[in-house]
């Protein structure tokens, strides 16, 4: 068993054979992988140690300190986050073993390439064909709300490979060559005038059967380990006080008492008060993660976070008065990397609308929260036995 | 430029072990003992209070003691178990001095000279649960409002009828006047679990003097922020009852061949106030510990729980008769006890706005 003292230990070895003041980027986080030290409750060989998830912190608490490079979560983070988790529980040998690695490095990013223009919270309607071709799969069909898609080398896809069974079934996850000729990015422009996000239209591509995670038709399990671990994000870190969008808002009131009224000041109030009680209900969700007692809170803190930020922000613009007519910057842009919080109060307005969208609606959530924590009776479903190829579209 | 201060330690926002064993202990007692219907018999009689039941909560438990350390006779716990306790007299609305005796008048005497013989010997009646004090403020009283001093007739005193001693302030400090030289005049009270009534301590009444008017002063204010920062945990047991309740009438009730809680309007409803509920419990963990730490952001932590928890009461009360619909709106259900708790509760040692306006100070966010 691999304790936190030894992993002490092997991380200051890692920083003796590869000092980060002379050694270059990469190389540190190729060796960091193979010491076993990228992921510690990864297996040994795949960047892991086979040690408990919680003793990350001790690897991480060295490195920082010694100013190691990290490997940017942040631009990397559906590979970390969505990708990596389904590879591990899903992936032959050899699958594991090419993929792993560059995607923990950063050397390759990924996207994912679930939602379609006419399957979004009701994901499992989705219509992407998959065609059994010789020893590949022959993909068409057309993707919407794919970030990075414009920088991703590889995506984890899912398509229909049996429209005759019913929607949920019939599926099959693959990983798709972000390079293949069939594979076309266009950005989506968006209500900020940036285009984060990108349609990816599919015509024909190849997909050779080595790359399917999972079954044929199972493919909605495999997806259930993806989408799991995509919520499981929030608790990792601490935030200060007015460590969220409250903190420019605020920051602006002390500095601007010109700007100030009765009205926006009662607003204000409650809206600090709000957003304490969500950081303190965070991390009360964190105590409890780190007690060993998880607890059904994680999927209620999206909502939370999403209607408060777009409260806040949509103050912060009126606080501005005559500056909130105004616009930072209409040049449409392809950032690699989101920043919610930096720029203009307007971006964050705009922005924030897709908070209580992305990643699952606040109304989808809520029905999660109602049906699953509450256990109230789900809504009657009528799509459940028919055929795919059957339902009205 | 100002920074609003951040807090250097981490607040412990979870329930021990003890903790449990002490709600297990005390929801078994308030099951047992405190149905709807005996409640209700007692309140319309005008005797709200159950004195078995205080006796066994109170004295045989331990529970009036929590906040008093051992040698001054009490159990030496802290707010921390003290709220837990007012979780559970929240979820069922139970008539008890507790918040009134074992959390205000306690803390109040705890900020005073416990050396002091007079000090200790009352502390110590408290904390056995044999006596039950009463500071004479209307409990509207918030903690940072004006202190009226020597006024003769105090309305809106609460638990008033069960009090054996009065804590009483007059202009040049601070009086333990037994009930029997003062005046009690019950009123009406919106919430019928938490009796209300005007007290009037005539000038010849006998008193015995506990402390100078500063020590006194200073001494009522912390007891009314302790009572605000417990009484946020009152009004999170009120709140999850409601929405248990609702839950589980939704799931059993039928109308148009469904149960009325696969309603997605119903269940987005019961989801938010769900959400609502586990936000408080947040902020009211964090404001009984921060009271239990002597923690340099008690005030704050207070206020921060009484603005947010007040209003997720009165929410999840309102959206609980609304969800029951009929049902909800008869005298035989307990909705409206817990609704009329909410509401009351919401006046109660500062309103949300007060609060708001006292932590606008604390974190620097001026008024124009």
């Amino acid at each position: 068993m691999t304790d936190a003292a030894e992993l002490r230990t092997r991380a200051e070895e890692l920083l003796a054979a590869h000092p980060p003041a002379t050694t270059d980027r990469t190389t540190f986080l190729k060796a960091r992988f193979d010491a076993g030290l990228a992921w510690v409750h990864y297996p040994k060989g795949l960047g892991g140690l086979d040690a408990p998830r919680s003793l990350q912190a001790v690897v991480d608490a060295v490195l920082n300190a010694a100013d190691a490079p990290d490997n940017d979560p942040r631009r990397i983070g559906i590979g970390l986050g969505m990708a990596a988790p389904t590879i591990l529980a899903y992936g032959s040998e050899e699958v594991k073993e090419r993929f792993l690695r560059p995607l923990w490095v950063g050397d390759e990013v990924w996207c994912q390439l679930f939602s379609e223009p006419g399957a979004g919270s009701d994901l499992a309607a989705l219509g992407t064909r998959a065609v059994r071709d010789g020893d590949d799969w022959v993909v068409s069909g057309q993707k919407v709300w794919t970030s990075s898609a414009h920088v991703a080398r590889w995506a984890i896809l899912i398509a229909r490979t049996d429209p005759d069974l019913p929607k949920h079934r019939g599926i099959t996850y693959f990983i798709c060559d972000m390079t293949d000729p069939g594979v076309e990015v266009r950005p989506l422009r968006q209500i900020t005038g940036e285009a984060e996000f990108n349609e990816v239209f599919l015509s024909g591509v190849r997909i050779p059967d080595a790359h399917r995670l999972g079954e044929v038709g199972e493919g909605w399990k495999v997806a259930q380990t993806t989408l799991m671990n995509e919520r499981v994000s929030i608790g990792g870190s601490r935030i200060p006080r007015e460590g969220g969008m409250i903190g420019p808002v605020t920051q602006t009131w002390r500095e601007r008492p010109e700007l100030r009224t009765h009205d926006l000041h009662q607003r204000l109030l409650t809206l600090w008060v709000e957003a304490e009680v969500a950081r303190l209900a965070g991390e009360r969700l964190r105590q409890q993660l780190v007690a060993g007692q998880p607890g059904p809170e994680g999927s209620g803190m999206k909502l939370a976070f999403a209607r408060l930020n777009q409260e806040i922000s949509g103050l912060e613009v009126e606080l501005r008065g005559e500056e909130g007519l105004l616009y930072d910057d209409w040049t449409m842009r392809r950032p690699e990397l989101v920043d919610f919080t930096g720029r203009d109060a307007g971006y964050r307005y705009l922005r924030s609308k897709g908070n209580s969208i992305e990643g699952g609606t606040s109304e989808v959530l809520l029905n999660i929260v109602a049906e699953r924590v509450l256990g109230l009776p789900s809504e009657p479903r009528n799509d459940k036995d028919i055929a795919w190829k059957d339902l009205a579209r | 430029m100002t920074k609003a201060p951040t807090r250097s330690t981490q607040p412990d926002l979870l329930y021990s072990e003890a903790e449990d064993d002490l709600r297990a202990a005390v929801r078994s007692l308030l099951t047992d003992r405190a149905d709807t219907a005996a409640l209700l018999t007692r309140a319309e009689a005008g005797t709200p209070y159950d004195a078995g039941l205080w006796k066994a909560l109170a004295a045989d438990m331990g529970a009036a003691g929590l906040l008093v350390p051992e040698k001054l006779g009490g159990q030496g716990a802290s707010h921390r178990e003290a709220a837990v306790v007012l979780e559970e007299l929240g979820r069922q609305v139970t008539p008890a001095p507790y918040l009134t005796s074992s959390v205000i008048a306690t803390e109040v005497l705890l900020a005073l000279d416990t050396e002091t013989p007079e000090v200790a010997d009352l502390l110590a009646a408290l904390a056995s649960g044999r006596t039950v004090a009463v500071l004479a403020v209307p409990l509207s009283a918030s903690p940072y409002g004006p202190l009226a001093a020597g006024e003769s007739r105090v309305p809106g005193v609460a638990d008033a009828a069960a009090a054996d001693v009065f804590l009483v302030l007059r202009s040049d400090g601070l009086y333990a006047v037994e009930a029997g030289e003062v005046g009690v005049e019950a009123q009406t009270p919106l919430d019928l679990t938490r009796p209300l009534a005007a007290v009037t301590v005539p000038g010849t009444a006998a008193a015995t003097r506990l402390a100078d008017s500063d020590a006194a002063e200073a001494a009522v204010r912390r007891g009314l922020l302790a009572g605000a920062g417990l009484l946020a945990s009152e009004q999170l047991g009120v709140a999850e009852w409601c929405l248990e309740e609702t839950v589980r009438h939704t799931r059993e009730r039928h109308q148009f061949n469904r149960p009325i809680g696969s309603f997605q309007a119903l269940k987005h409803r019961m989801a938010q106030l769900w959400l609502e509920v586990v936000s408080a419990r947040a902020a009211v963990r964090n404001a009984a510990d921060a009271l239990a730490t002597d923690s340099p952001e008690a005030a704050l932590a207070v206020a921060i729980a009484q603005a947010y928890t007040s209003r997720v009461a009165v929410h999840a009360a309102e959206e609980c008769v609304q969800l029951h619909a009929g049902i909800g709106m008869t005298w035989e259900h307990p909705a409206h006890l817990h609704l009329k708790r909410a509401k009351s509760d919401s006046i109660a040692l500062g309103t949300a706005g007060s609060h708001k306006e006292a932590l606008a100070e604390l974190v620097d966010i001026e008024a124009p």
